[in-house]
């Protein structure tokens, strides 16, 4: 398998049921982009940005959907969830800002790094939250 | 060095994984989302945190291995996935500022 100009699609549910194999999506996405030849620097920050929104998808949201498209220009990761929504995206912006509950915290999430490392990891990062609808993160790294 | 060399040296204990990764930093944290966006590639990452996501985290970050300090017990299902996964795991009675500065003695050593 390499990249070629025919766009690669992956699809993944992400399931709340099992909060301990959360990351599965964002470890299945890495190997297939370092079985591509993508460079390491880049698998690492699209797994880091992604394995955020999936743990955000199932913390906040009891799972959701990633959808991931791979050409040679870019990869890019899209995580929907049916979850309540972001009230207030300022804030959950601010690094150490987190609505987390105890029991998530207990976990070693919820330190408020999601979406600040979301961006950090990314070249484009869309937030497109209704309340009560739920979330949708698109991220994009460049190749 | 290996990661199975450094836990020979401190009398740290393999639970899972080869120990054959090698280590080229030292890391402690235990806040997750903290530790995959500042831990390295290669680093022995000290956590007392047990918890299945401690596999995800390590694989995504690059980590060379994960070291359970202060007797910090590895269930069996931790135990399961780590082998599963390939991962290194290392137990151990010393405290996390102990693995990482006599670690550090011999990673440095090598530099």
């Amino acid at each position: 398998m390499e990249l070629s100009e025919e766009i690669i699609r992956l699809h993944y549910d992400i399931n709340d049921e099992d909060f301990s194999a959360a990351g599965e999506a964002s470890s299945a996405v890495k190997k297939t982009l370092s079985r591509l030849g993508v460079s390491p620097e880049t698998v690492k920050r699209v797994a880091i940005a992604m394995y955020e929104a999936e743990i955000n998808a199932v913390i906040h949201a009891d799972g959701g959907a990633a959808d991931i498209e791979i050409t040679p220009q870019q990869i890019k990761v899209v995580i929907s969830d049916r979850g309540p929504g972001i009230p207030n995206m300022e804030a959950a912006m601010q690094p150490g800002f987190s609505t987390a509950t105890e029991s998530v915290r207990e976990l070693g999430f919820g330190a408020g790094m999601g979406l600040p490392n979301m961006k950090r990891y990314t070249d484009e990062m869309y937030v497109d939250t209704k309340i009560g609808v739920g979330t949708t993160v698109t991220l994009i790294v460049k190749i | 060095m290996k990661a199975r060399e450094v836990a020979e040296k401190l009398n740290m204990i393999i639970l899972t994984g080869d120990g054959d990764q090698e280590v080229t930093g030292l890391y402690t944290c235990d806040l997750l989302s903290w530790v995959i966006s500042h831990a390295s590639s290669g680093d022995m990452w000290v956590t007392v945190m047990n918890n299945l996501n401690i596999l995800a985290v390590a694989s995504l970050a690059d980590v060379a291995c994960i070291v359970l300090p202060e007797n910090v017990e590895a269930d069996e299902k931790l135990l399961e996935r780590a082998q599963e996964k390939e991962i290194t795991l290392i137990a151990t009675s010393r405290s996390a500022a102990n693995v990482i500065a006599e670690a550090s003695k011999w990673i440095e050593s090598e530099r």
